[in-house]
């Protein structure tokens, strides 16, 4: 068992279309509703109806930093999430289950709480709503209000209306059924924070987190083509952003969004998109476009599994090489990786005043896991970073043969906007002169590729300043270290304390920006190091591939050994898993 | 400010065309209608994607874009909509427009995004030095042909109609003035203009004598505002008319309709939309 006492991790297993997601989404609302800390993780097919589908939420008295290893309660809606899961079960864990779909062997040692879930549901003619019979049931032994738990599924289902009665009445009969057939207090109740006490959070996606971000950003201009697990950042945008004055545009294909938002920005807006692998494949050659003519965008990779179509809704870090290098002639990017919900919002901030300040395309880096998760998170419009905006040419500057690629010594020159006088210029995807005109000149050439990746420099010396460029836990001196980075942090830093209780020390160390990359906080990192773990959800450890490259000489000086994890499942690491190649990691290096 | 002149528009950049290219008389043509326009050269965006017609931005003095192969038409919506009071052009040629950047024209028709659409026509690739492009007649020999082409060539026309698009014309190098005047009409157009010009390329398909030869103004009784008729005349193929074959008044154009959208939005404050998401 690896999850701490102040926290349970409820999975609802069932068939895909019989409300499965719903009824775990709702759960983790209604958990929040009262007072406790949510992470979500949610598994589906790509198919809509139809398949297994998986929904774990992991509630706590504090913080919960992933969605834990093992089930403490399973909801069984059918028999495959009893088969599926019951080797993930422990003799302590706790079973829910429909007894109208699943058969449980007498031999199973845990508590059962069996349930006529689908009979219950058709005497209310209703039969579809036994999923919300179940919920019922497990709001009711998790002892949460019946009023509260009410007015979170009214409020979820608001858009139903025809079968919020029915669901209702479902819902009321799976909380009676419990009060009548089971008075003995439920094994993992967790104790209910006062209402009056609860400190203010909000309950949000990443995905819903990166839209806020874009929002409190500034953008006013996204475009971009469906595609899981991206669209509900589009969903979310497109309903909120003609608020702000801004435009949404469902664009044809990939292509046309990257473009499209290179226009934009040329415009003058603050503009992004969001995709995953597929569509950020075709994006590369217009990346490219915005690095040479110096046009501000955001773009959102939301990482799913595999090459190709792959597995469309699995999570997985496959696309760093991509993200860092996909692109011909050596076109400049900045990367940025955020490790939970609450970073996500951070991130886009940080995003569009990089964007926006180095005139240079900015990639943040997600994954279906984190995109789609829910996690309570502190609401606090506190910014970490200053918000930075593009350089403007100034009167004199417009006044006098203004150039527009100026080679300057940071790098950065100022962007004139069409509208202005005396600013016209070409936005050349052709090697162009400080003006803008094509210019083929060796030397020219030479010189326009050294200011562009001036901006690279000057970032990484600004960045140096920034809050979360890099975040590192444990103790500095510790012999044995992680180097991770994204969604990965939750487990790795619960792993952390689980070694740490056992005696063992090791640091951990996230890469906020991979590119460019935190160069000090790094070699700081590495300074009492023996050897370093690099977990990562890929299969050719990107990250340490990277790292290794970059830091070479001092890893060599400081006969530094890397050991890589690397894990392409779909599904994120378990907490467990990482403590074992610590521990494994150790004991190689130690030679026992 | 005096009266303007076409002259006033170049940049002074010396086009790499090759003379006798029909792209020159584009490039009068253009700058001649901003200038009987009398639109400030820094409120005009030219656009265009990749070949030696997308050069174009270049010899403009307006702000400019040169893209890459294919995507002017997205490029130039972004415009735009980043700022709805720009006049924005998008240009390119027959490769750019109708093969690798194909997909776009549909949707650009589809939204009505208010920019003139310049495709350069010369039935070639001229840029990559004369393969077949998608309106090159079948039978064409080519270095890449060497047997002949085995395709049908497009008819951009009859394209254009079909996704309807809300002005469609057809201009020839040759005929300076007419162009002018329609692209004039196009500027002037809230939504999305198309005009195909026959512009040939004197190196890889010299097609001057042809075009002179075929081509004919639309009969001055044809109703622009009937699409069907349209269609019959797009149709007709061994003569190529002249002239704009569809011009619809009534349709709203994108800028529009996204400003109704903006307007109609609920004004809320990014903490008021957190509201949503508390507990
Ligand atoms: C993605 C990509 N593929 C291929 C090319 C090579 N290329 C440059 S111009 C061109 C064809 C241009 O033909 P067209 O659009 O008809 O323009 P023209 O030169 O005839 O005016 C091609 C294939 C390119 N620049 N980019
Ligand atoms: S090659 Fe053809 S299209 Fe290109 S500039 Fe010369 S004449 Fe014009
Ligand atoms: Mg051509």
């Amino acid at each position: 068992m690896t999850q701490t006492e102040s926290t349970v991790v409820v999975r609802v297993g069932g068939e895909g279309g019989e409300g499965t997601i719903t009824i775990g989404d709702i759960f983790s609302r209604i958990a929040a509703r009262a007072g406790l800390e949510v992470y979500s993780f949610r598994t589906y097919p790509s198919e809509i109806k139809g398949g297994q589908v998986l929904y774990q939420a992991r509630i706590g008295t504090q913080r919960v930093m992933s969605e834990g290893d093992e089930a403490d309660v399973l909801v069984a809606m059918n028999q495959q999430a009893w088969t599926e899961c019951n080797d993930h079960l422990c003799s302590m864990s706790t079973l829910i289950y429909d007894t109208n779909a699943v058969e449980v062997p007498e031999s199973y040692g845990g508590v059962t709480y069996p349930i006529p879930a689908t009979e219950i549901a058709t005497d209310l003619d209703w039969a579809r709503g036994k999923n919300f019979v179940l919920l019922g049931a497990l709001t009711c032994l998790f002892n949460f209000d019946w009023e509260m738990t009410k007015a979170v599924v009214e409020r979820r289902m608001q858009r139903h209306k025809d079968t919020l009665t029915k669901n209702l009445a479902a819902l009321r009969k799976g909380y009676e059924y419990i009060q009548e057939h089971y008075t003995a207090p439920f094994d993992h109740a967790l104790p209910l924070p006062d209402p009056d006490t609860i400190e203010e959070r909000i309950l949000i996606t990443g995905a819903e987190a990166m839209a806020m971000g874009a929002l409190a950003a500034g953008c006013q201009f996204y475009s971009g083509y469906p595609i899981t697990p991206a669209t509900p950042i589009m969903e979310t945008l497109a309903k909120y952003l003609p608020s702000f004055g801004g435009t949404l545009v469902q664009a044809e294909d990939e292509i046309a969004s990257i473009n499209m938002i290179i226009g934009a920005a040329f415009a003058g807006k603050k503009a992004m998109t969001a995709t995953s692998g597929p569509g950020f494949s075709l994006m590369i050659e217009a990346l490219g476009l915005a690095g040479i003519t110096e046009v501000p965008i955001v773009l959102v990779n939301v990482q799913r599994a595999g090459p190709s179509t792959g597995l469309p809704t699995k999570t997985s870090q496959g696309d760093l090489f991509l993200t860092l290098y996909g692109g011909h002639g050596d076109a400049p990017r900045f990367v940025i990786a955020p490790d939970s919900v609450k970073d996500c919002y951070y991130s886009m901030i940080n995003a569009f005043s990089l964007a926006e300040y180095f005139q240079t395309p900015v990639i943040v880096l997600s994954d279906q896991a984190m995109a789609s998760r829910l996690e309570t998170m502190p609401w606090d419009t506190k910014l970490w970073n200053p918000v930075l905006e593009r350089r403007l040419p100034t009167e004199e500057e417009l006044a006098e043969d203004y150039r527009r690629y100026k080679d300057t010594e940071d790098g950065i020159s100022s962007m004139a906007l069409p509208g202005m006088s005396g600013g016209i210029y070409l936005a050349e995807s052709l090697e162009h002169n400080e003006y803008g005109y094509p210019d083929q000149d060796p030397a020219n050439h030479e010189k326009m590729m050294k200011k562009r990746a001036k901006k690279t420099e000057t970032a990484r010396k600004l960045l140096k300043d920034w809050a979360s460029t890099a975040r590192r836990w444990g103790e500095e001196d510790a012999a044995f270290g992680i180097i991770g980075w994204g969604s990965t942090r939750g487990a790795v830093r619960e792993a952390m304390d689980l070694l740490q209780k056992r005696g063992i020390k090791v640091e951990a160390i996230y890469p906020h920006t991979l590119l460019p990359m935190p160069d000090e906080a790094m070699l700081s990192f590495f300074k009492h190091k023996k050897a370093v773990l690099v977990p990562e959800l890929n299969f050719s450890s990107q990250l340490a591939r990277m790292v290794e490259h970059r830091y070479y000489k001092a890893l060599y000086k400081l006969n530094i050994q890397f050991h890589t994890l690397a894990k392409e499942q779909g599904v994120p690491f378990k907490v467990q898993e990482i403590c074992d190649a610590v521990v494994k990691m150790i004991a190689e290096e130690e030679g026992c | 400010m005096g009266q303007l002149k076409a002259k006033d528009y170049k940049s002074g950049v010396k086009p790499i065309w090759c003379p006798g290219c029909g792209d020159y008389a584009v490039l009068n043509a253009l700058t001649k209608a901003f200038a009987g326009l009398e639109i400030p050269h820094e409120e005009i965006v030219v656009a265009s994607g990749i070949g030696c017609s997308s050069r174009f931005p270049a010899f403009i003095k307006t702000y400019g874009f040169h893209g890459v192969h294919g995507r002017p038409l997205p490029l130039a919506t972004g415009i735009k909509l980043g700022n709805p009071d720009l006049t924005v052009v998008a240009v390119g040629g027959d490769g750019d427009g109708f093969s690798i950047g194909g997909g776009h024209m549909p949707h650009a028709a589809r939204r009505n995004i208010d920019i003139t659409y310049i495709v350069m026509d010369n039935s070639i690739y001229g840029m990559t030095k004369g393969q077949p492009s998608p309106t090159s007649p079948t039978g064409m020999h080519r270095k890449a042909a060497p047997y002949g082409t085995q395709e049908t060539p497009l008819n951009p026309i009859m394209m254009a109609l079909s996704y309807n698009a809300s002005f469609v014309a057809r201009c020839f190098s040759n005929k300076l003035k007419e162009m002018t005047d329609i692209i004039m009409q196009a500027i002037q157009h809230p939504g999305f203009a198309f005009i195909q010009v026959l512009s040939p390329c004197i190196t890889f398909n010299d097609t001057y004598a042809h075009y002179r030869e075929i081509t004919q103004l639309i009969p001055e009784d044809h109703d622009t505002s009937d699409l069907a008729a349209a269609l019959q005349l797009a149709l007709v193929t061994d003569t190529q008319y002249l002239g704009v074959f569809y011009h619809d008044k009534e349709r709203l154009g994108y800028c529009e309709r996204v400003r109704m959208v903006q307007e109609a939005a609920p004004k809320m404050s990014l903490d008021a939309i957190i509201e949503n998401y508390k507990r």
